[in-house]
């Protein structure tokens, strides 16, 4: 499956009918979701209204797992079998990921306040996740560093598989500490503890997010290849050599830009 | 529900409910559209180098 869409004239082939496919799924999902969780669902017997930030701060946390998980394979397959998709879709991921670990930081924070009594804390859960952000920030800038763009790939690829010591700690850390954080009510062993009236919701608005990851995924591979092939086009074409002090920084400024 | 001015009270805490939204709304929204341009941006530049690459020809 991997060796069959690492081909990237297959990749854009397949993607240029997904794209919109996807990217229509995603926005009638995420219509219903918001409606439903904003309108539809009923407010918490203790949180009250507040409940309501769950619906984007926790498929918010589940996609700043996956999508770093994702990073995280597509760097070990690109270390290991140098596919030429792979590192490409590291990088195109790795932002979406950072947004997601935002929204989910942001949001938490928003629900700690009038929650907790407290806009942040120390506690093994939120600080795990700020630990998150940072290696997306880290992977992010590393893979641009470099001139070579190989070389920044490695770098930021070797750095996402260190980080993935992270992800079983983000989602035990609210069992092996003491954390202010609630433990997990719907990825648990035994079944969901959550009210279907909420889980409904709750689980569209997951499923928003995944399809809105595709297509973002999609499109930034598909940009990144364009911006590589046009590279090509021009260092072939002998662009690259021409005496032309101004076609030569063209060219180096987009050796810079992945 | 019913009324639009208890829906957007949202209990007492309209400011984190719908500022939860509105960031989770800008950041995501913002990225797309981001995404977005810079994707058509790449189509443009790569139509333009193959249009000036088939006049030299």
């Amino acid at each position: 499956m991997i060796n069959w869409l690492a081909n990237p004239a297959r990749f854009m082939r397949l993607s240029a009918r997904a794209v919109p496919w996807c990217g229509w799924t995603a926005a009638v999902v995420l219509a219903i979701g918001l409606f439903w969780a904003l309108v539809v669902a009923p407010p918490d017997y203790q949180q009250g209204d507040t409940v309501r930030i769950m619906y984007v701060h926790v498929p918010a946390a589940w996609m700043a797992l996956s999508v770093y998980l994702f990073v995280a394979v597509a760097s070990a397959v690109a270390l290991v079998w140098r596919h030429p998709l792979a590192e490409v879709a590291g990088r195109a991921a790795a932002p979406v990921g950072a947004a997601f670990t935002f929204v989910c930081l942001a949001t938490g924070s928003l629900w700690g306040r009038p929650m907790w009594g407290a806009w942040w804390v120390w506690d093994a859960r939120l600080t795990s996740v700020l630990i998150l952000f940072f290696l997306y920030l880290g992977y992010i800038a590393l893979v641009n560093a470099f001139d070579d763009p190989s070389r920044g790939g490695r770098a930021g690829a070797v750095l996402a598989l260190v980080g993935v010591v992270n992800l079983p700690i983000i989602k035990f850390s609210v069992d092996w500490w003491n954390t202010l954080h609630q433990p997990a009510s719907v990825m648990r062993v035994g079944g969901p503890r959550i009210a279907v009236s909420m889980l409904a919701p709750l689980l569209i608005m997951a499923f928003g997010f995944a399809l809105l990851f595709a297509v973002l995924l999609m499109l930034r591979m598909r940009t990144a290849l364009n911006e590589r092939k046009a590279m090509a086009l021009r260092l072939n074409s002998g662009i690259a050599a021409a005496p032309r002090p101004e076609r030569a920084q063209t060219v180096s400024a987009h050796t810079a830009v992945p | 529900m019913g009324d639009i001015g208890t829906f957007l009270a949202m209990g007492g805490y309209a400011g984190f409910v719908w500022s939860a939204y509105a960031i989770a709304l800008a950041i995501l929204g913002g990225l797309s559209v981001y995404s977005w341009r810079r994707y058509r941006d790449s189509i443009a530049a790569l139509e333009r180098l193959q249009q000036d690459l088939g006049r030299r020809r």
